[in-house]
Order: C-alpha cells, then structure tokens, then sequence
C-alpha cells in the first residue's frame, strides 16, 4: 500500500497524488497515441467510438453523477451538437471554429433548458428530459429545410490547418482527434471537480438544504452543471456524426439517451473511470454478443431485441449487487490487494444513513 | 448600540397551525443565546425563519441593522449567518475536507471558466480556502478525519463536522439546533467547551437551540423558553429554569 506523506496543500489540490499515478496515466496516454500503429483500423475504429462515448459519458456523469439530476433526455443534446457542428461548417467555417462553436451553442441551449428544469426533482424531472428527447426527433424532421429532415445529412471532411481527416479513409488521424479532445474533455472535468463550483455540484447533490445554507445558489449551480454538460455532450454529438458519416432524425433516439444513462451506472455514477468503463461496455456489447452467439453456433439467426435485453439484465444486476458500478467493483479489488492480508469481509458493506432533515418542498 | 440580530412579532402559520406566535427578542453581540422549550414549541421552525428557508406571515427579522426578510435563502450565508441542522445534513459523498470546504464557497472568487482551465488564481484561491479550513480543523480536533468520507463517520463525529463546516464559512452569528442531541456526556462537555472558545477566541455571536440543560445553563448568558411558539419567560439560564409558567409547559399545571 502507498502512502502518501503530505508536505503541503499543492499535494491535496495537483492531478495526480503521486509519482507513480503520473507515471500510469502518462503511460497509458503514450500507448493510446501510439494505438494505431499497434491495431489495424477495424479496432482502431472500436477504439474510436469507444472514446466518442465515453466523452459523451462524462458531458452526462458530471449532470447524474456530479449534480445528481438524472436526464434521460441528452441524445437530443448530442443531436444539437451533431447538426450545429455540421451546419457551421456547411456555412463554410472552419472545423476549428465550427467544433467549439457547436459545443458553446449545445451548452446555450442546455442553460435554457435547465432554466424549467431546475424546479423539477427525481422522476419529474427524468420525464421532463424523456419528452425532450422525444421532441427533439420531430422538431429535427419539422426543420426540414436547415435540418434535410428524414432523408440526414452527411458529415464534410475535416480540414486542421490543411490536413485532412476523414473516419474511412484516414481512421488514425480522426482517432487522434478523438484521443485529443478525450483528454481535453478529461482535464476540464477534473478541474472542476478540484475547484468550488465541482464542490458545490455535490453539495447540491447530497443536501440542497445546507447547500443554501452555505450559500450555494441552487437554480444558478444547476444551470451551469446543464450548460456545461450539455457542451461536453454537444462535442460529442458533433464526433458521433463525423463517425457515423450520415446521420438523419432517427440517429439520436431516445434508446440513445437511455443507454448513454445506463452506461454511467454501469460504469460507476459519479466518477471519470466510470464514463470509461462504462463506454467499453456500451461500444463492445454488440460485438461480444455476435461473437458469443457465432460460439454456440446461433451466428446466422438473428434475435431480436437480444441487445437491449442483455444490456438490461446486465444494468438490473448491476444495481442489485454493485450500485458503485464497475469503477466501485474496481476500487474494491484495488483495494483488496493493497490491504493484503488484511482486507475484512464487511469493510464494503453499505452503511444505513441517518434520518434527514424533512425536506422543504 | 443596537442589536446584531433582532427579530419583531414575527407569526408563521402553516395552514391553521400557529408554529411560531407573535415572537420578539434580541441577539446582542457577543452573547452565547439560547432557545428552550418542549417539543413541537416552534423552536427550529424560528432558525428556518432567520434561514430564510420559511416566510414569515408577518413581522420583521433584522440582522445588523439590515432587513433579513430582504434576502434570498443563498444570501443569508453572505451576510455572515451560519447554520447547523438538527438531523445532520452534510454532504455525505464527499470527505470531511470537502464539507469544510463548501464551507468557504461564500468566499469564492473565480468565475466557471477560470475553473474550468484551473488557471494559477484558482489554484492560489484553492490554498487560502484551504489554509481557512486548516485552521478550523485544527480548533475542532478534526484532523484524524480530514479525508475520511462522511458515510463512514460516527454520529459524533459529524456533528462536529457539521459545527466545523459552519464556522468555515467566517459568520458572525452561528446557528446551532441542537448541537449536543445524540451526544456522549463527554462529546457534550466536548462541545461546551467549542462553544465556549467560539465566543472567546473567535468573537463569535451563538445562537443556540438546545434540550440539554447542563449545557445551556453551562454556556449561554441568556435563555428563551418557548411554547406553542410564543415566548414564556427570557432571562439568565437560573431564572428560566425558576420560572413558574416554564415548570408548568413542561411538567404540567400543579407540579410547580
């Protein structure tokens, strides 16, 4: 087990709490810019939307698991995202300026949103964001004439400072661009979390009462966990749709927005590691399930709502038995053997919590 | 010299109940203040009107010469008023450390972006936030539990943290419901004497709501029996416990 002697607060407030956790997470970087050099593009490809979701993941785990306001509505933010990106560069922006633009226009849209959100709690406010993903399907096909409706749209080429990248023909470069703004995504999430206002999402998560007894503006703390998330969502909306190639108002359905809230369960609510894991999940299911099928000798039948329904049981187990997800199960076994020998049976067990204040609305 | 907080015939009602009746007192500076009374007497509903979490129904409530009932729930921290909850409501999911320092967010000085890119004036603000909460662990013994979640704590334990997480934000008036409920006779004598060195060392005005009355006759200069919300009898901890209309809300009519 490592200990850590700290010698002063830097020690509590830099990113990584020791040498070897730098050295983990700088390996792991080296590896994945040197990924496409190691894999052929068919997996360098997986690893792509591997990341376009996980970034989608953390836009999301920083409103659920961060603030604590479940949405069930952020594929229609990927879609804002998605079309404004494209459109932008249809207008002939650059993809520098179009990019960032559709992510700053996603989280506008997404404080507006959070301004009716905010009064809303639990599974109000999941039913809210539910119709906002179902509307936003028909508002696509009603903007016909900005939007192309029914029939979708084409993702452009992207074009950095003469260098162009395309999902097909060059899957190393766009995967560089995914690895990028995965990281940049990554950094922006652990700076809030480090800074008051990150502090002050869990505080709304865990106690709105004392929260504003702290002083914490609760409408106004909410707002920027929406506006925030949403951008981090629209990016990666706008990524989806360069990866897919084309995409219409059927691409982000509502089964998008459900799967991208069990991802983050499943992952481990309320952590980074969490969106990661839980997007491994999510982009290897499909191809684990074909490949366990082709094993038992099932390949050529094909099974309807097989997917969804695996993908359900996996998510119902996963509350029953590791509400902490994937990144809880992670830390136990971490642990485990950082206590070696001493690690006891109940030191996991999830404790009773005392009675809380009546709420006040 | 006026008061530092200074409430006026303030009535809530909720539906046909009256919780709080007409109440008036004061809160000098300085003073160690509390509030008796037996159950259901009105007593926390009186911090969640000073919280602003109720409207009065009428009344005033003026803090420092400034009208309370002017300000937002949020705004009430700003002004230097902090608060304890009788059922401990901290952020469970988050370090002692954490809960210290949400404590300090009246004093946040940087703007979302410049938290975003962590840029090196939230890291400076991000060492004196925590310099201020260094200090409030140090004066409540806290030190072995500063990274410890809050899920894992003792009861004891986080009603210290929750006292801790108050005086991290700086007021100048700190509320307490029930700071001793639940406590060890040595955890009581424990907070007796934080009370104590919270008035002393810091200057700082406590009001307190309390059954315990060890501790209030220990530490307060000037008690306030309440029933059915309305005042019975104010004075020195000896003349309220004397007092024949305070005996009988609490015993009944012929035990005095």
């Amino acid at each position: 087990m490592r200990i850590h002697f700290k010698t002063s607060y830097e020690h509590d407030i830099r990113l990584f709490p020791d040498w070897w956790t730098f050295f983990v997470y700088a390996t792991l970087i080296v590896v994945a810019v040197l990924l496409p050099w190691i894999m052929d593009d068919f997996y360098l490809g997986e690893v792509t939307n591997v990341l376009i979701w996980a970034i989608a993941g953390l836009g999301l785990m920083l409103l659920t698991g961060q603030t604590g306001q479940a949405s069930l509505g952020h594929a229609a933010f990927l879609a804002v995202g998605c079309y404004s990106c494209v459109i932008f560069m249809e207008q002939g922006l650059p993809f520098l300026i179009a990019f960032p633009a559709a992510g700053i226009l996603t989280g506008i849209v997404g404080t507006i949103i959070a301004i009716p959100a905010v009064r809303l709690h639990g599974i109000y406010l999941a039913i809210a964001t539910i119709a906002l993903s179902i509307l936003t399907d028909d508002l696509i096909v009603l903007m016909e004439p900005i939007t192309d409706g029914v029939s979708g749209k084409f993702a452009p080429m992207i074009t950095i400072f003469g260098i162009e990248i395309e999902r097909w023909t060059t899957p190393d470069r766009f995967y560089w661009l995914v690895l990028a703004i995965t990281i940049i995504c990554t950094l922006i999430y652990r700076n809030l979390l480090r800074s008051p206002l990150g502090r002050a999402f869990a505080a709304v998560r865990d106690s709105e009462v004392s929260a504003t007894a702290m002083g914490v503006h609760i409408a106004r703390t909410k707002a920027a966990s929406f506006g925030i998330s949403c951008g981090i969502t629209g990016l990666a909306g706008a990524l989806m749709g360069f990866y897919a190639g084309a995409f219409n108002n059927e691409t982000f359905s509502i089964v998008i927005s459900i799967t991208l809230l069990m991802m983050i369960v499943i992952g481990g609510l309320g952590s980074i590691h969490g969106a990661f894991f839980g997007a491994v999940v999510v982009a290897y299911l499909p191809q684990f399930l074909s490949i366990a099928k082709d094993a038992i000798g099932g390949g050529g039948v094909a099974i309807p709502g097989l997917e969804t329904g695996v993908f359900g049981a996996i998510l119902i187990l996963f509350i029953l038995f590791e509400p902490m997800g994937i990144y809880g199960r992670w830390m136990k076994i971490r642990i485990w053997f950082e206590l070696f020998p001493f690690a006891r049976k109940d030191m996991f067990k999830r404790q009773k919590s005392y009675l809380k204040t009546e709420r006040l609305r | 010299m006026s008061s530092l907080l200074e409430i006026k015939n303030a009535t809530l009602k909720f539906g046909g109940v009256v919780a709080v009746n007409d109440l008036s007192f004061t809160v000098e500076e300085g003073e160690v203040y509390a509030i008796v009374g037996p159950n259901g007497a009105g007593k926390s509903t009186v911090f969640n009107l000073i919280s602003r979490f109720y409207d009065p129904y009428s009344g005033s409530i003026t803090f420092d010469g400034k009208n309370l009932l002017d300000r937002n729930a949020d705004q009430v921290a700003d002004l230097g008023i902090a608060r304890t909850f009788q059922n401990i409501e901290l952020f469970d999911h988050a370090t002692v450390l954490q809960n210290l320092l949400v404590g300090r967010h009246r004093h946040r000085r940087t703007t979302m972006l410049e938290e975003m890119l962590f840029t090196p004036r939230v890291r400076r603000e991000e060492k004196r936030h925590r310099e201020a909460v260094e200090e409030v662990i140090d004066f409540l013994d806290l030190q072995p539990y500063r990274n410890k979640m809050i899920a894992g704590l003792p009861y004891g334990v986080r009603k210290v943290v929750e006292v801790g997480r108050a005086l991290a934000t700086g007021p100048r008036l700190l509320l307490l419901d029930e700071p001793a409920s639940g406590l060890s006779v040595e955890e009581t004598q424990d907070m007796r004497w934080w009370i104590d060195d919270i008035r002393k060392q810091m200057g700082i005005t406590v009001l307190m709501v309390e059954h315990d009355m060890g501790l209030v006759s220990g530490v307060s200069d000037r008690v306030l029996a309440l029933a059915d919300g309305a005042k019975l009898a104010e004075g020195t901890p000896a003349e309220v416990q004397s007092d024949p209309a305070v005996i009988e809300a609490y015993l009944g009519a012929g035990a005095a």
